[in-house]
């Protein structure tokens, strides 16, 4: 069991501009009215990169800007931990689409962005930062895999950690083999001791049992919740509401994670 | 391994793989194609679960984690695999197989057990009868490192009791025309630090260890410091004067409390690229100057890229428990301008710690920290 703080949100999905409007969503105080929203511009890489960037690398770094700038955090304070099931799709097709050609000729720029730390790596560029950085795979777990390997990083460092999880739809055929139909990315800036803006303490325990999790806040309309990053809005939702429940995220055969907001104040 | 380190045997050979067209050396293990996995886990089939499975029975290594697994628990052990690119091999594959009139892949890909980050890390955690936490880390070639300061840290936080950690990457061809792209590729076995050297060599491999409680185990070898940072620079090309990676080193060394003169030995991540080598040399004469014995194994292994960091752990490991400091195979000429003491030729001394690097794309530097436990 590990307790670490929230200090700062971001997120970018369908009718979720931002986790002000998503807090609202969540508490019930304003309709979910999915609409697509425009690509993200990545304006905090330099203008060289943000041509080169993929998109799920904007839509990444979009919730993670929202998050830090909400935190008592500069982007170049904080270490990282990215998490994504799938990466980029559309890097994945074209690379691919090129490897059946006879001519095999791959696009460097294309190749170098199909690391699946590629949000990670632009994000270091973006915010000057030398901070550690993890990015991690937990298909549908991916966002509890994110937690547990920030929170033990909090914990045992006594850092500041930004957790970033996104998962954007494939496009076709790959759609075919992974169906996420919406986008969504989430940013949380997790901290060892509170701070005058922190929104909530998470204890965060994992331990044997099924692995049937909480169900998908059902004030969110549309197909969310086949996006392993949406997963974060079960917990979003208690912290949004101020309840101090527990929540069990998707996570592992025999194994559950649990995530409770505790009181702190 | 140790055999080959001693003896002087490079695993790489001209590439031979699937449809060689590239002229370039690899490191391919012999078998694969006729190994599938098959019966409870056969969903999982592809090249890199094959490789994964070969070394999880190297070395009594199911037998430990059996025994580890009645001493804490199957919950109570972590998974973490290092992998770049997982089982993209099938991917690849099927797309020479769409459909010519909807574009569609053939039915039979399993995404979710082959190219999915995670299939690798879930083959292993199933295959070893584990459940505990897991996750796949993927930081390009720092992956494998990673997943040993990842570990130490679910165990630090009472997470887990211990740990399966390992790296896992095979052949494919992304990687293989990917680092051709950047025109990365040798034209002959990698060279490391040689003044003419001229890219990688690229290699497979599957490695693994089980991490535990440090209270006991004289004789066994101890990670003892890990280092973690970003070049914030490029994703592609590394930090000129390697700042992410003195960064990292200080680090691995300030968390095992120990002085640089206190490394008898440097595994190199030395991956013959010009660039990497100059810069890992920049980083590391700042901190230790030509004092301490540094080689790059890249010309026995090749860059198994996602699976360089337990490799080379693994290496280190074995060094410190035969007294070996290994050279830099199929090196001939050492560049004159790197500063570090690089040994080109392996030499017999008693060893107490080891330092190993691995840096990855995007920038992302990893140092551990190797020690016999007295």
């Amino acid at each position: 069991m590990t307790e670490v703080f929230l200090d700062g949100v971001g997120l970018i999905g369908p009718g979720l501009p931002d986790w002000r409007t998503a807090r609202e969503v969540l508490r019930g105080e304003r309709e979910h009215e999915p609409a697509r929203l425009p690509r993200p511009d990545a304006g905090m890489l330099p203008a060289n990169e943000r041509r080169r960037v993929a998109n799920s690398v904007r839509w990444a770094l979009a919730a993670a800007q929202e998050a830090v700038g909400a935190s008592s955090y500069r982007a170049d304070e904080v270490a990282t931990v990215f998490a994504t099931s799938d990466g980029d799709g559309e890097t994945l097709h074209h690379l691919c689409e090129a490897l059946a050609s006879p001519q095999r000729e791959v696009s460097p720029t294309r190749f170098h962005n199909s690391v699946h730390n590629a949000a990670a790596g632009y994000w270091s560029i973006a915010a000057g930062s030398r901070h550690p950085s993890t990015s991690l795979c937990g298909y549908d777990a991916t966002f509890a895999a994110g937690l547990i390997e920030a929170a033990s990083q909090v914990w045992s460092e006594r850092a500041a950690m930004l957790l970033v999880a996104y998962d954007l739809p494939f496009p076709p055929p790959l759609y075919a083999v992974r169906p996420i139909a919406e986008p969504f990315a989430v940013a949380l800036v997790l901290v060892p001791e509170p701070r005058p803006g922190t929104l909530a303490c998470c204890r965060i325990t994992a331990r044997r049992g099924s692995s049937a999790c909480s169900p998908f806040p059902a004030a969110l309309r549309g197909a969310l919740a086949c996006n392993p990053a949406a997963w974060s809005l079960p917990l979003l939702a208690l912290i949004a509401r101020e309840r101090r429940e527990a929540v069990r995220l998707p996570y592992l055969d025999g194994c559950q994670l649990i995530v409770e907001p505790v009181a702190w104040r | 391994m140790f055999a080959a380190l001693r003896e002087s045997r490079s695993g790489l050979r001209p590439n031979d793989f699937e449809t060689p067209a590239l002229e370039t050396w690899i490191g391919r293990v012999d078998g694969l194609e006729h190994e599938p996995v098959t019966g409870r886990l056969g969903e999982f089939d592809c090249r890199n679960n094959r490789l994964a499975r070969l070394g999880l029975r190297q070395d009594g290594f199911e037998d430990a984690v059996a025994q580890a697994r009645e001493r804490y628990g199957a919950h109570r052990i972590a998974v973490l695999i290092g992998t770049s690119t997982s089982g993209v091999h099938e991917t690849e594959l099927a797309y020479r197989q769409r459909d010519r009139s909807t574009g569609a892949l053939p039915p039979d890909l399993r995404y979710r057990h082959s190219q999915n980050i995670f299939s690798v890390a879930d083959f292993v955690r199933r295959y070893l009868e584990l459940e505990g936490p897991a996750a796949a880390i993927s930081t390009a070639c720092s992956s494998s490192a990673k997943v040993f300061a990842s570990a130490h840290r679910l165990i630090e936080a009472a997470f887990v009791d211990a740990a399966v950690v390992g790296g896992v990457d095979s052949l494919c061809l992304t990687t293989l025309y990917g680092f051709g792209s950047l025109e990365l590729l040798s034209r002959e076995p990698c060279r490391p630090c040689d003044a003419a050297r001229d890219g990688i060599s690229i290699g497979e491999a599957a490695g693994f260890v089980l991490l535990e409680r440090a209270d006991s185990g004289a004789g066994k070898i101890a990670l003892l410091g890990y280092g973690e940072s970003s070049d914030g620079y490029h994703m592609s090309a590394p930090h000129p004067e390697g700042a992410g990676v003195r960064l990292a080193v200080m680090q691995a060394l300030c968390r095992a409390g120990l002085a640089p003169d206190a490394i008898d030995y440097i595994n190199l991540h030395g991956t013959a690229t010009p660039a990497n080598d100059r810069a890992e040399d920049a980083a590391l004469h700042r901190i230790f100057g030509a004092a301490i014995p540094c080689s790059s194994t890249k010309g026995w292994t090749g860059h198994t890229l996602g699976a360089a960091g337990v490799t080379e752990a693994i290496i280190s490991a074995l060094c410190l428990e035969r007294s070996w400091v290994p050279g830099t195979l199929n090196t001939r000429t050492l560049d004159p301008s790197l500063r570090s003491r690089i040994v080109l030729s392996g030499e017999q001394h008693p060893l107490r710690h080891v330092l190993s690097n691995s840096f990855g794309f995007g920038g992302n530097n990893c140092s551990l920290v190797l020690g016999m436990r007295a």
